[in-house]
């Protein structure tokens, strides 16, 4: 292991970087807490030792430290560690020069030594960050690399193993050394020789085409292969390794979704249709049938072309908005997927016309339960728990460094996940009207600015099209990388002045595919030509190939025009961001990639843009065979009152205040409805409202939907009903109905199965038509497709788990005036209660079957009409300030939204269902519902469109005015006991003290 | 002096500038945000201004420890141009990361013999924590401060926990009245402020320390995150008041030129 340090390249900067000689040292440095203050590092090993099960007598004593190489002295090393590296009220250090045995002691019964380190090449930004520091003091310092250090108590060989590989290392990212850290130095790099490679196609079998493919990691298929040989052929002439793999890039799944985006035979219980081009028939089109009906009133701006969706705000400012999947690389490592999946989509909305300021972030997770035992998880995953806390501080400790607030978010747990969690990133921001659009003009400079490049996530865009298995976590490691917020941080901060200095004609983020994609798309329509010697590197050795195909973190490229760079260059200087020209967008039409003289790729780009091969696929949806659910005899009031309780504690439901409280919902100072709401500040607010002009009092709301649960009985129901949800959320708080854009994630399992993409095509066309009717435009959206996991059980068969079918819509919503806001928490004894909308018999996929583990039912459907006036209806009331509270009714149904309302007031509430009553719609079967169905379909029916408002009793009457021909029927009343009690047809089913309900909802994910 | 300046300091992975900036004009001053680069080229540019404020963020990206690079760039760069700034009668507000740098620097309470006499450390927690907290003030001596009795201000950082180097340290700083601000309970009694009230375990609840002079001012709390009645976490439910309790520091800051 420890050869791997001595021999392979860790960080280098010219600019100070001194050559090696006799008097160069490789010290170490341990930090330890003092006595007395707490051990972080001891206690968070202990904690998850704890969930492992490892040896319940582990003790544990930890440090961080720093590897500092330069020549530098003893002297130097006193003054380092006390000027700098040292906090001496709380902690103290040793340091000696690596391999000394002073550092190795044993500390008293702890004889067990690991120290675990980044792999290298991984980003450090801690170490990047002394090293500058160390400079800047003066001190002779070449390189720095940080590293953790653990002393425990002797333990089994298992235990040891599990402690390794499952706590203190994650060998995607990091190298683990046992006993004393020896090594002579952190090499500085090693020289890259020069030599274009030719990829010889003309005369290979389909097999070594694949083979290629496959070794290559292109996931390119056959046809995509005869097409590039084909190509190459009539030029007459072999392609190069980088030609190939810009066309790889270029044709991923990732960077053209080929797949949605592509021809498909369709069929379901209605008939065949064929699509073109299935996203631009069913969800671009809702958007341009929107506009086109909107006519001068449309609000959009630039739909589904550049980084982001961008609609209008008000009269200076349009918004922003993008969410992206960050799935398979949080997989393998949780915490560099999460952290890196937000800084990307961070750079997508200042990628986004000539750059929009990030205003906030939400971000939704999909995971295993984090309950799951050990025993039962395939191998080759991670447990769910490790995965959720890894992605958590991800998000957390780049969203927070960035200083854009987290506001909105959502988990949802379903073993299926198990193998294939769900990261979804998203980042809404505000743009000056006149910068929403832009265009690359002849000439313009290619200038790269931000990180350096290096062999970072080669291949993610080409890898995260494809499947995982076992494996993944040993051949991926090359796709996953660590993000430093800070860079891009700066990178932000210079981006935003050189726009309002019109410095540039264009921008775009380098994302998946790195350069390759960024620059192949900013020169689309022109041709650029890209001189890949120039490009600054992290450390010395790298290929063109691996250059232009790296997807080294906080990068993002611009145009220039020429007369601009000098004044560029020094505003990036004056804030030590680095800016480098890296090539010119010449209109050739070609594509040329050059190092030094040589040409090493020259493809047109009308190949790369236009040259794949239409794929058609088959797409069937065979509708799933509905069925009753279970009979069961009349429960008394305690086991109803359990079935709430089970439900207000499953983990969907649960309280996230553990996640919630870890990010900064408030920095940029414009927070006016925060994620937790109510009396103790701590209730489950409908979405989140904040004010992103601090002068202006326009507000905007930020919520989403999403029901994998309903996708199992109806992929259709399942999206019409988590758009309902978003939007719901948004109106719930104020948000004006007719302003209100919508996103679509769609993450699915095997799409090449013609089932698995009739259920999306499926969903896709539910988007379509409640989209056109409620008036709400789709403005972006992404997929991720293929997520299934696969891998060889115990007696040898090959299993696959897939996700269930989730599709997220994110909703951004505008609030004329965020004065008018309602938050959820009910606010006084004696006002009135309704309940808003219709229940139906909807506990098909609802969570009040889900904790009692039964299936069957009817998915819940929305009726779009009746959907749209419920929202502007109910807009107008809280616009008129007749909602004093407000709560959108989802998963729980009725039983669930009034609990929450309750004890996140401190009020109790008395309710009596017998106005509501269930309406039975002529679409859907008729069924027995006998007393029992109808008790639970009134308290826990998951029907859409529906809310629960509070209203002062002199109100009422505008109230039922305001509400029109709605369906709105009174409830019950808000009381001052602790209390809530739900009648139904003289039955008394729930009553409870609040404090039994708040601490079930409270206490599943409290986490330490 | 109608508009005092304000000097902004940015630094890479400074977050809080905009809005504090904000909440300084709106109390009537005239603010600039200045590059730590910039500052350090022509520390003279100083000279221009009233008060200097390092507002709140993860400069450096807090890595060593949160605002140590910062703190040292400072001392090692402007130690010089800062002590005259002082001595001519000026403020210096340190907000969150604000106040680790000017902990950690010396400039809030400079070295004695055995090095310096405080530091802000992990929260008991060790995670980040953004939530709301009640705070009361010991104003005798700090400018920031006058007038004000009790704030309810949010807070929202990882290394907020205040440890003084031993007892002594802080019996002379509570009694020299430069332990300006304290978490407390909501009613402003300090008897066993426990967690979440006291949200990072924070010796003696000290959420904020001013100099000798009460001039300089470092707090945990984000006072700009409350200049607007919406700001407030219940403002729904309780109504609106006139302004938010944090907007007050700012014009204390501001009346000190003008009165």
């Amino acid at each position: 292991m420890v050869d791997v340090v001595t021999n392979t390249t860790i960080s280098s900067d010219e600019s100070q970087a001194t050559q090696a000689n006799e008097t160069t040292t490789l010290w170490q440095v341990d930090i330890f807490p003092v006595a007395g203050q707490p051990n972080r590092l001891s206690a968070e090993v202990l904690d998850n030792a704890k969930d492992l099960r490892v040896d319940e007598s582990l003790e544990v004593i930890g440090a961080h430290g720093f590897l500092i190489q330069g020549p530098l002295t003893h002297q130097h090393l006193t003054r380092l560690t006390a000027e700098l590296l040292v906090e001496p009220v709380v902690e103290r250090c040793e340091f000696a020069r690596v391999g000394s045995d002073s550092l190795s002691q044993p500390i008293g019964e702890l004889t067990n030594l690991l120290h675990v380190l980044p792999l290298p090449g991984v980003t450090d930004p801690q170490a990047e960050s002394a090293l500058m520091a160390m400079r800047h003091l003066g001190f002779p310092v070449d390189v720095v690399r940080t590293f953790k250090k653990f002393w425990t108590s002797a333990l089994s060989e298992t235990h040891q193993n599990l402690l390794q590989s499952k706590i203190l290392c994650n060998d995607s990212i990091e190298m683990i050394v046992v006993g004393k850290l020896e090594l002579d130095e952190l090499q500085l790099g090693q020289t890259y020789e020069f030599s274009k490679r030719d990829i010889p196609l003309a005369d290979l079998s389909d097999e070594a085409l694949m083979k290629i493919s496959q070794d290559w990691t292109l996931s390119l298929s056959l046809i995509e292969m005869h097409t590039i040989r084909d190509h190459f052929e009539s030029l007459g002439r072999a392609p190069t390794d980088i030609e190939l793999e810009s066309i790889a890039q270029t044709w991923s799944e990732h960077c053209s979704h080929k797949t949605l985006a592509g021809r498909i035979s369709y069929r379901d219980e209605n008939g065949e249709r064929q699509f073109e081009n299935m996203l631009k028939e069913t969800i671009f089109s809702a958007t341009m049938q929107i506009r086109s009906d909107l006519g001068e009133n449309d609000w959009c701006v630039s739909v589904f072309k550049d980084n982001a969706g961008i609609v209008e705000f008000d009269d200076s400012y349009n918004i922003a908005f993008k969410v992206e999947t960050h799935n398979r690389p949080s997989a393998l490592e949780p915490y560099g997927g999460a952290n890196t999946g937000i800084g990307g989509v961070i750079r997508d909305t200042l990628g986004t016309g000539l750059g929009a300021k990030p205003i906030c972030n939400t971000d939704v997770f999909c995971f295993a339960s984090p309950d799951t035992p050990y025993e039962e998880l395939p191998p080759g995953v991670m447990h769910p728990r490790r995965i959720m806390k890894g992605v958590v501080s991800g998000v957390r400790d780049y969203g927070n460094r960035m200083g854009i607030p987290t506001v909105n978010g959502a988990v949802f747990f379903d073993e299926r996940y198990v193998g294939n969690p769900l990261v979804f990133c998203g980042n809404v921001g505000l743009i000056p009207k006149e910068k929403s659009f832009k265009e690359v003009q002849p000439n313009d400079l290619i200038v790269s600015i931000g990180g350096k490049t290096g062999r970072d996530g080669i291949h993610g865009a080409t890898f995260s099209s494809a499947e995982l298995t076992e494996s993944s976590d040993i051949t991926s490691g090359g796709a996953v990388q660590i993000g430093n917020a800070i860079t891009e941080k700066m990178l932000m901060d210079v981006l935003l002045i050189a726009r309002d200095r019109e410095l540039y004609s264009s921008v775009t983020d380098c994302g998946a595919g790195g350069y390759s994609s960024a620059v192949g798309e900013m020169g689309e329509e022109l041709g650029a030509e890209v001189w890949l010697d120039r490009v600054p590197l992290k450390y010395d050795g790298l290929s063109y190939t691996e250059i232009w195909i790296s997807e080294a973190q906080e990068r993002m490229v611009f145009a220039i025009p020429e007369s601009n760079w000098e004044q560029f260059e020094a505003l990036c200087a004056s804030e030590s961001v680095d800016a480098t020209v890296i090539g010119q967008f010449k209109p050739t039409g070609q594509l040329v990639l050059k190092f030094g003289d040589e040409v090493v790729g020259d493809v047109s780009m009308s190949m790369l843009h236009d040259g794949r091969p239409p794929i058609i696929r088959e797409a069937t949806y065979q509708p799933v065979e509905s069925s009753d659910l279970p009979s069961f005899d009349f429960k008394t009031t305690e086991q109803w009152t359990t079935d709430l309780c089970k439900i207000l504690a499953s983990p969907n439901v649960a309280s996230k205040h553990w996640i919630i409280r870890q990010y900064d919902h408030e920095v940029q100072g414009g927070s006016v409805i925060k994620p937790l709401v109510g009396v103790q500040n701590d209730g489950p607010g409908d979405a989140a409202v904040v004010r992103p002009i601090l002068d202006s009092r326009r507000g905007l709301a930020v919520s989403c939907g999403m029901n994998p649960l309903y996708g199992d009985l109806d992929t259709y129901h399942m999206a019409t009903s988590a758009i309902d949800e978003a939007i719901r959320n948004c109106v719930s708080v104020g948000a004006d109905p007719t302003r209100i854009a919508i996103l679509d994630n769609f993450c699915w399992g095997y799409t090449d199965r013609p089932e698995t993409l009739g259920s999306l095509v499926r969903a896709a066309i539910a988007c379509h038509d409640l989209s056109v009717v409620m008036q709400t435009p789709f403005i972006s959206g992404k997929d991720s497709l293929h997520n299934e996991f696969s891998y060889t059980n115990d007696e040898g068969n090959r299993q696959t788990i897939s996700i269930p079918s989730t599709l997220l819509i994110s909703a951004m919503g505008q609030v004329p005036d965020v004065a008018n806001c309602v938050t959820m928490d009910l606010k006084k004894a004696g006002n009135a209660l309704f309940q808003i909308g219709v229940t139906g018999d909807h506990l098909g996929g609802s969570h009040w079957t889900l904790v009692n583990q039964i299936s069957g039912g009817k998915v819940p459907t929305v009726l779009p009409e009746r959907a749209k006036q419920t929202f502007i209806h109910l807009h107008d009331a809280i616009q008129k300030g007749l909602v004093r509270s407000c709560h959108d009714m989802s998963e729980g149904g009725l039983a669930v939204a009034v609990a929450e309302m309750a004890f996140a007031g401190g009020l109790g509430a008395q309710i009596n269902t017998d106005a509501v009553g269930i309406e039975i719609l002529p679409s859907e079967p008729e069924s027995e519902i006998d007393l029992s169905y109808a008790t639970a379909a009134l308290l826990f029916a998951e029907s859409n469109t529906r809310f629960v408002v509070e209203i002062e009793p002199e109100n009422i009457d505008q109230f039922k005015t305001a509400m029109g021909d709605i369906d709105v029927q009174q409830l019950g009343m808000v009381i001052s006991e602790p209390q809530l009690t739900i009648h139904v047809a003289h039955n008394t089913i729930i009553q409870s003290d609040l404090m039994t309900l708040k601490n079930a909802w409270l206490g599943t994910l409290d986490w330490k | 002096m109608p508009h005092p300046n304000v000097l902004i300091l940015r630094a890479p992975g400074t977050n809080c500038d905009q809005e504090t900036g904000y909440a300084f004009d709106l109390a009537g001053g005239n603010s600039s945000f200045v590059h730590i680069n910039q500052l350090i080229e022509s520390p003279g540019i100083i000279r221009d201004y009233q008060i200097l404020c390092l507002p709140g963020g993860f400069s450096y990206g807090d890595d060593i420890a949160a605002g140590r690079i910062l703190a040292s760039q400072m001392q090692s760069r402007l130690a010089d141009v800062l002590s005259e700034f002082h001595a001519a009668g000026k403020l210096i507000l340190g907000i969150c990361n604000g106040f680790q740098i000017l902990i950690k620097s010396g400039f809030l309470l400079p070295s004695d013999d055995e090095g310096l006499p405080a530091t802000l450390t992990w929260n008991d927690s060790g995670r980040f924590i953004d939530c709301w907290v009640n705070l009361k003030t010991d104003n005798e001596r700090c400018v920031f401060l006058q007038n004000i009795e009790q704030m309810y201000l949010p807070i929202a950082h990882a290394e907020g926990k205040f440890v003084p180097r031993n007892e002594q340290v802080l019996n002379h700083l509570k009694t020299n009245h430069q332990l300006a601000l304290s978490y407390c309970l909501a009613d402003g009694s300090d008897d066993e402020v426990a967690y979440p009230h006291n949200p990072n375990g924070s010796t003696a609840n000290v959420a904020g320390v001013c100099d000798t002079t009460g001039r300089i001012f470092g707090l945990m709390p984000h006072p700009e995150r409350f200049i607007d009645p919406t700001h407030h976490p219940r403002w729904t439910r309780e109504g609106n008041s006139a302004a938010g309790d944090g907007l007050a520091l700012f014009q204390n800051a501001i009346n000190f030129f003008n009165d």
